[in-house]
């Protein structure tokens, strides 16, 4: 790209600039370096990157290796989605917020669950006592989805679920409300999580142990392939990996890695990588190093592509694009001055969008002191609908491309996720990694050195370590009550009334059968889901072939 | 003070967010506290049980699944059944104000938020031993 003698005259000038600028104070930061922790230089130029390699590295959107984006128009020819992450207490209520936030404007559906939801047990359950509806919404039986997607054509909107432990049950249930509003399952679109692989990392909702939940995976992706072509069958995950502490190339490697891992086991299982791999979608965090974030995207594509293409040997295009949803980083927003959470947002959904996401979340600034209000939820909304709208920043693809800085950042975090990728591969791969607490260790590490960068003031956190102020937090926020839990318990008492209940035995006793044996166990389920089986009465018809997952406690 | 303060951590109910804890976790440890952490999804009365086992001074709870106003007051009723009455609880996690003061009316030690730094913790929690301990001399 350039020939000798530009890089000669280059050599010189810059060591004459060092010369200079290396007798000037730089004070201003105890430390330049990203949140991950990795030192910036003073100054990026053109030997910052091997600008030669252009067509191969960086190349066009919509070709090979993907690194500006997935397609070759982006925001020009299709907006991200605005899907917030949301639902309370009851599905009448999480009905009512869906509705809001679609007259407001969003334009997708993101579904939270209560930690009871999560971990397959039903609202009556021992366990489930103080925790119904608190994080997300509640859901027991088909009547509750029902309930969520009441008024809601399912035939026009696509949902995300983050659902990973009981995905199959809530995926038949989804396909059960269409069916009663006489949407085809083909016709559905949306996004399960069914990542469990990161809930043995970092989101720590597990119910089975791995080799059964590899096996709930594979079925899943089998029967989307043939039942529900439209729908994303895992949402491959490095968000909670990054909530979880890791750094920037932690949360890439640790989130691909798990996903060779499931495109392994899919092949593995006899699938056609080409048939199933389209229908996989990523799901990164937006974290507060603008620069870091981004390059981050842009190496992901690029390492996805060509795993894809080269070792897994895929030969349909769309199996080699890597296409992303994006939340901002609820790690970063705090307590204190919880107004001052809408910039930080904001500056990280900007991230995303030049990134290149194809959907965003937006938190909402009261979210570490409860869920979100619908005030708090909103104005989340209208970050997103001002970064689409008055900043001009989609009126291009990818404007940060040959960025001296940006390309170096995306060089050193493609190669920082490969030493990653050849560290796990010694270990015997994912699933031991995890056994043997490789990649929980990992993450805490980082999780310990970053909260002790900022006791040291290497790192100030506006409001936490510096311009702090006496105040008594009052911003109003969402509360979920015992009416919520009282209102849940007696629709689940009603379902188990009003239902067939000998249908219901008789198609539990024909899930366990199945899981014993090698029957789709998402068809099974799909049938107990019909006849108002509940989720606990699902997994435990599974539980006692399956077995369930505990974690030795470690720190 | 030369014995070692004595803490257990635990995460009760159904929560799986354990970055907060372990944090907390490696912090005590590292200011030469003995630590005990029981891992996820405990109970209130596997955590009391331990407490009361390990002979602890301090129960030190993380939350963040919005269950706290039901499981701070079962670990307190369930210590003042077993007699751990004299055991601090204190805790962390995603906690409106207005919880927090009504759960720190009912007796819980001391509750953080996201944002709380390990060393405003630790300095808590030697002051608030060391004056329990003064308390019980008086008495």
């Amino acid at each position: 790209m350039f020939d000798k003698s530009f890089w000669d005259k280059f050599d010189e000038r810059r060591k004459k600039w060092h010369e200079t600028a290396d007798q000037m104070p730089q004070k201003t930061r105890p430390k330049f370096f990203t949140i991950s922790g990795d030192d910036v230089d003073i100054l990026y130029g053109p030997d910052s990157y091997d600008a030669s390699k252009s067509l191969e590295n960086i190349g066009l959107p919509g070709e090979f290796p993907y690194t500006r984006g997935v397609h070759h128009t982006m925001y020009r020819g299709r907006m991200w989605t605005m899907r917030l992450f949301s639902g309370m207490g009851t599905p009448r209520q999480t009905n009512q917020r869906y509705k809001y936030l679609l007259k407001e404007g969003q334009n997708g559906l993101s579904v939270a669950f209560d930690l009871p939801t999560l971990m397959g047990y039903d609202s009556d359950h021992e366990r489930s006592k103080g925790e119904i509806g608190k994080c997300g919404v509640a859901v027991d039986s088909l009547v509750d989805m029902e309930t969520i997607f009441d008024g809601i054509d399912l035939g026009k909107i696509s949902t995300s679920m983050t659902i990973n432990a009981p995905a199959s049950i809530l995926l038949a249930m989804y396909i059960a409300v269409g069916e009663k509003q006489g949407v085809p399952s083909e016709k559905l679109t949306g996004t399960l999580q069914n990542d469990i692989l990161k809930e043995y990392i970092a989101q720590k909702e597990w119910i089975f142990p791995p080799e059964p939940s590899i096996r709930l995976i594979t079925d899943l992706m089998a029967f989307c392939s043939d039942h529900v072509p439209k729908w994303n069958t895992i949402s491959i995950s490095g968000y909670h990996i990054r909530e979880a502490g890791a750094t920037a190339a932690q949360e890439l490697a640790f989130t691909l890695a798990d996903g060779f891992t499931y495109v392994e086991s899919a092949i593995a299982a006899g699938q056609d990588v080409d048939v199933f791999a389209p229908r996989l979608s990523h799901f990164f965090n937006a974290h507060q190093d603008f620069f870091e974030e981004i390059a981050k995207y842009r190496a992901a594509r690029r390492i996805w592509a060509k795993r894809m293409r080269y070792k897994y040997k895929a030969k349909n295009e769309k199996s080699w694009l890597l296409r992303f949803h994006t939340q901002t980083a609820g790690c970063s927003l705090t307590a204190q001055q919880p107004e001052n959470n809408l910039m930080r947002t904001a500056f990280e959904a900007l991230s995303g969008v030049l990134g290149g996401t194809q959907s965003l979340h937006t938190n909402s600034m009261d979210e570490t002191l409860a869920l979100p209000s619908d005030k708090a939820a909103l104005l989340a909304l209208r970050t997103q609908q001002i970064i689409m709208n008055e900043t001009g920043v989609v009126n291009t693809i990818d404007p940060l491309a040959g960025s001296y800085f940006i390309e170096s950042l995306t060089d050193k975090i493609e190669a920082d996720a490969e030493a990653y990728f050849d560290e796990i591969d010694k270990r015997g791969g994912v699933l031991r990694c995890i056994e043997e607490g490789y990649l929980q260790r990992e993450i805490a590490k980082s999780a310990y050195n970053y909260q002790r960068e900022i006791e040291r003031k290497e790192r100030i956190i506006v409001g936490v370590n510096d311009y702090v102020m006496e105040e008594d937090i009052d911003i109003p926020t969402l509360r979920i009550d015992e009416a919520e839990a009282n209102e849940q318990l007696a629709t689940l008492k009603k379902v188990r009334e009003d239902r067939d209940n000998d249908k219901v035995a008789r198609t539990l006793d024909d899930l366990t059968a199945c899981a014993k044996g090698d029957g789709n166990t998402l068809k099974a389920i799909l049938d107990c889901v019909r006849v108002y089986a509940t989720e606990g009465e699902i997994v435990d018809a599974l539980r006692p072939v399956f077995g369930e997952y505990t974690e030795p406690p470690m720190f | 003070m030369s014995e070692k303060i004595r803490v257990l951590l635990a995460k009760p109910g159904l929560d799986g967010h354990d970055r907060g804890i372990k944090i907390i976790a490696a912090a005590f440890r590292d200011a030469g506290f003995e630590v005990i952490y029981t891992g996820l999804r405990q109970t209130p009365e596997q955590i009391v049980n331990a407490a009361i086992q390990e002979d602890v001074n301090v129960v030190g709870v993380s939350i963040l699944s919005g269950a706290h106003m039901t499981l701070f007051p079962a670990i307190l009723d369930l210590l003042k059944e077993k007699g751990g009455g004299d055991i601090l609880l204190f805790g962390g996690g995603i906690i409106p104000n207005e919880d927090m003061k009504t759960l720190e009316k009912m007796g819980v030690s001391k509750l953080f938020t996201p944002g709380a730094v390990t060393t405003e913790i630790i300095d808590w929690l030697k002051g608030a031993v060391a004056s329990g301990k003064k308390d019980e001399k008086i008495l």
